[in-house]
């Protein structure tokens, strides 16, 4: 493979290493406060780009206000979504919250293909995000280049909340010890929708930036990056935010990395992601890279 | 005594028994086409229903991996059953390997090995899965089928990846099926109510505490996840000869949802809920068909709403998961006692001693 | 030959030294207790017996056999039983059910009997019927064979657990706090239960216990536990006014109400 190839390859998987960050923040958020999957996480992804695209399509926004709007309806879409399926199963056993969880996926997907429909759209790519740029033979998309900044802002502002805030504190708390967190006279409803909003926005950013480089959406978008994502929750220690970011980049990283030096394996691509699951899973469940 | 109470219940079911084998040879001289399918496909997802129960509700593994099971199944009888002609028609892109691409047995034979080759492979993705708790092990067994899945799409000389196997000759009759079903409740009836049983659901319980009296955890897991994959490759092959296509697709995530939706809507603990809402579900999935299909309603052409179906069962399993946690039976099953309690409820005292 | 012989076991975890140099010999038909402040290790000392934890030193040995490192169903079929200091029935399976699995480890017919109904395990079922029942009555649980194990009061759930560890048929029980919760006229009455029980079904019995009325009367020998290490050992008398002892655990006032 030759050095350009590489660097090619390199900065997409950087670039699709911070959108599986993105995802992952969240499952590891539920999970750190709930210890529960929320399997339905990949489907509240693909339900912000059909938000996008409907304010754009349908009620002809401007793509700023869009991107700005379906993010903060896809958080209240996660608020939702604990408060009807989540909540009223706290005290419930787990085998109950999961079969919560499949079924809201489920609902998910199949409302979108009922309401949506099952065809791809096309999604609407802004001026500025189809130039290319060309380093030394590297060809570099504009989103590959916004796609890390707003990540990383994404992030930053992120660690604020979670250490700077008296809300960030109570969900730091309540991952620690649930029931003292309770009788500490921590709100732990209202912690937990914040919990889902903040994890469900990023999601949401995480898909618009994703229909941006990938433009077509379908209801069922959200397999493929949310099982991706999952793992990289999993890999970096599920329940660690950091550990999500940096299982993000691994995961991005191997994607293309997989198919760009073993194409001969590329047919078991998807393969390799729950083999790495399940590897990391029975070796070393906090994560590879420990607990946070 | 015990035994004596067994040694009734045995004869009754005997019974039952023989009014399906009566209603089997009615149903398939006199029902029509349509009928029929829907009767084998209650048969088929009670024996999946039945079998996932095992695994997740007596035993509390909550395995998410059953389609993979079914998958193995569906492919290895067919490997068995096809013929070389049909075998060399399927393969054109890469020859099966041998000895497979001559070989051709009867049904019963290839479902035999069906069974046998999912039961290994059950064996084999249960053993690992031991420590793990709730939903890692869901994530687990997940992932084994999403393995097997992909495996299944790559092995051209094998499975004819995802160009997949089609023309398969219908061996599926009433007979098979229901056949089949009725072994598969006798077998895991058999082993929930024996002292097996009670290890299994002592585990489910408490697995500590379970351990501690002396319950081999490997053993009793292993157990559940062989024989629930058991009776899980037997209803992948039968429905694959029922449909006469199977990819690698065709035993997907969606077929163990459907699964989930009826283990819990008929009751984690409970064969006979297993039953019923298998064959409400089967019987359900296929007339809410019409609803995804075009239809004309007074010459309006009405089209259809694909993916309504499953949004119905995904509403469905949500509704029973919030408000009616326990199912159609929660824990209870069918008994004979429990039947002549409720026809003669005078008779309350009649001690265990006879 | 003893019945148990622990030799210098230690239990570490990571840096902390949770038990330190225990050692015990006990002889058939012993009733020996276990003292000790709260997580002064000798539930551990327990889980190290039962195979819940591997001793990080030392050794076990059980009717001269080496246990030490085995897994715990294998323990419990050797004939070591246990009870739980935070009960753990299994509260979804009847009485009587809880009670027939602890029979389970010593079942006969492999499950290809059991599945066909074979005669010979329709007869063990019947002798497993048996058994269960007769340790119901012994307990006085007879009557609630049928309930929900999670639904009975405390009190008959420890009864309950205790008929489920009988039911292994051990040499050697373990009960962890079997007294716990009880008020004093049940705590006589279970002082008497305990020693029924040791006669008649020949036990060799480790009791860890915070009632010290329930202790002193029944215990022949006592252990003190403290901070996972041996401070005392012998006759309640001894212990009683053993100056250690008195210090770590009992306090003053209740060394002379126990005299």
């Amino acid at each position: 493979m030759t050095f350009n190839a590489f660097l090619q390859n390199l900065s997409n998987g950087i670039s699709l290493g911070f959108l599986f960050a993105l995802i992952a923040i969240g499952y590891s958020m539920v999970y750190g406060i709930l210890n529960l999957i929320n399997f339905a996480h990949g489907d509240i992804f693909m339900m912000a780009t059909f938000f996008a695209y409907y304010a754009i399509a349908f009620f002809s926004l401007p793509w700023g206000i869009a991107f700005f709007l379906a993010i903060v309806l896809t958080a209240v879409l996660g608020v939702l979504v604990d408060r009807f399926a989540y909540r009223p199963l706290r005290n419930s056993p787990r085998i109950s919250c999961l079969c919560s969880a499949i079924g809201m996926s489920f609902l998910l997907e199949n409302f979108a293909i009922v309401v949506f429909g099952g065809r791809p759209k096309a999604f609407f790519r802004p001026e500025v995000f189809t130039k290319v740029f060309v380093m030394s033979g590297v060809r570099i998309h504009s989103v590959s280049i916004v796609t890390p900044i707003i990540a990383i802002l994404a992030l930053l502002a992120l660690t604020y909340i979670i250490y700077r805030t008296k809300t960030g504190l109570a969900m730091r708390a309540i991952s620690r010890d649930f029931d003292t967190a309770n009788l500490m006279g921590i709100n732990i409803n209202k912690t937990i929708a914040v919990t889902f909003a903040i994890g469900s926005g990023l999601a949401a950013t995480g898909a618009i930036l994703w229909a941006l480089r990938y433009p077509q959406i379908y209801p069922y978008m959200g397999i493929f990056p949310g099982w991706r994502a999952f793992a990289a929750a999993i890999m970096g220690g599920i329940g660690s935010i950091r550990g999500a970011t940096l299982g993000g980049f691994l995961v991005g990283l191997l994607t293309i990395m997989i198919v760009a030096f073993l194409p001969a394996l590329a047919g078991y691509k998807d393969a390799f992601i729950f083999v790495g699951v399940i590897i990391v899973l029975l070796w070393k469940p906090k994560g590879l890279f420990g607990e946070d | 005594m015990i035994s004596k109470k067994m040694r009734n219940n045995n004869k009754l079911n005997c019974l039952v028994i023989l009014l399906v084998i009566i209603f089997v040879t009615i149903a398939e001289r006199s029902f029509d086409a349509y009928v029929i399918r829907i009767l084998n496909l209650c048969a088929i997802y009670i024996i999946l229903g039945v079998s996932l129960n095992l695994i997740n509700g007596f035993t509390g593994q909550f395995s998410l991996g059953h389609a993979g099971f079914m998958a193995i199944g569906a492919y290895a009888s067919a490997l068995l059953y096809m013929s070389p002609q049909i075998k060399e028609v399927n393969y054109f892109i890469t020859p099966l390997i041998m000895p497979f691409r001559v070989i051709e047995t009867s049904f019963f034979v290839s479902l035999i090995f069906a069974g046998l080759v999912a039961a290994l492979v059950g064996f084999l993705v249960g053993a690992p899965c031991l420590r793990l708790k709730g939903d890692y092990l869901a994530i687990v067994t997940f992932g084994f089928a999403e393995i097997i899945r992909v495996v299944f799409n790559n092995l051209q000389s094998v499975t004819n990846g995802p160009l997949g196997l089609k023309g398969l000759p219908i061996y599926t009759n009433l007979w098979w099926t229901w056949g089949i079903a009725i072994l598969t409740v006798l077998v895991v009836k058999n082993i929930v109510n024996s002292s097996y049983g009670r290890a299994l659901k002592s585990i489910r319980e408490n697995e500590s505490a379970a351990e501690a009296m002396g319950v081999n955890l490997f053993f009793h897991k292993s157990l559940a996840f062989t024989v629930g994959a058991f009776f899980a490759g037997l209803g992948g092959a039968l429905l694959g000869s029922l449909v006469m296509t199977i990819d690698p697709n065709t035993f997907s995530f969606l077929l163990t949802f459907q699964l989930i939706v009826i283990v819990i809507v008929g009751g984690l603990g409970s064969i006979t809920g297993t039953i019923i809402a298998a064959s409400a579900i089967a019987v359900l999935m296929e007339l809410l068909r019409a609803v995804e299909a075009p239809m004309n309603i007074f010459g309006l052409h009405v089209p259809g709403i694909p993916g309504m179906r499953m949004l119905i069962f995904a509403i469905l399993l949500m509704t029973v998961v919030l408000f009616f946690k326990q199912g159609i039976m929660g824990n209870k099953e069918w008994s004979w006692e429990g039947l002549f309690k409720i026809i003669f409820p005078k008779q309350r005292d009649i001690k265990e001693g006879d | 030959m003893s019945v148990l012989k622990i030799d210098s076991i230690y239990m570490q975890f990571g840096g902390l030294t949770a038990v330190s140099n225990f050692n015990l010999e006990l002889k058939e038909g012993e009733l020996v207790g276990l003292i000790g402040p709260n997580g002064a290790g000798k539930t551990t000392i327990f889980n190290m017996l039962t195979g819940i934890y591997k001793p990080t030193k030392g050794r076990v040995y059980f009717y001269d056999r080496e246990i030490n490192g085995l897994g715990v169903d294998r323990i419990t079929s050797l004939g070591i039983a246990r009870t739980f200091q935070n009960i753990r029935l299994f509260s979804n399976l009847s009485v009587l059910d809880n009670v027939k699995v602890g029979t389970h480890v010593h079942i006969k017919s492999p499950i290809w009997k059991a599945i066909m109904h074979w005669p010979s395990y329709l007869k063990e079922e019947d002798s497993i019927d048996e058994q269960a029942m007769e340790l119901l009555k012994v307990v006085h649980l007879d009557k609630l064979k049928d309930h929900l194990a999670g639904s009975l009061p405390y009190g008959e759930q420890r009864r309950l657990e205790i008929a489920r560890a009988l039911a292994t048929n051990p040499k050697l029980l373990l009960l962890d706090e079997p007294a716990a919760g009880m008020n004093p006229q049940e705590s006589r009455d279970l002082m008497k239960f305990i020693l029924d029980i040791q006669d008649k079904f020949k036990l060799t019995i480790v009791l860890i216990e915070h009632d010290m009325k329930v202790v002193m009367g029944i215990c022949k020998r006592i252990m003190v536990i403290d901070y996972g290490e041996t401070i005392a050992e012998g006759k309640p008398l001894e212990i009683q006014h053993n100056p250690e002892v008195i210090k770590a655990y009992l306090g003053v006032e209740a060394a002379t109400n126990y005299a």
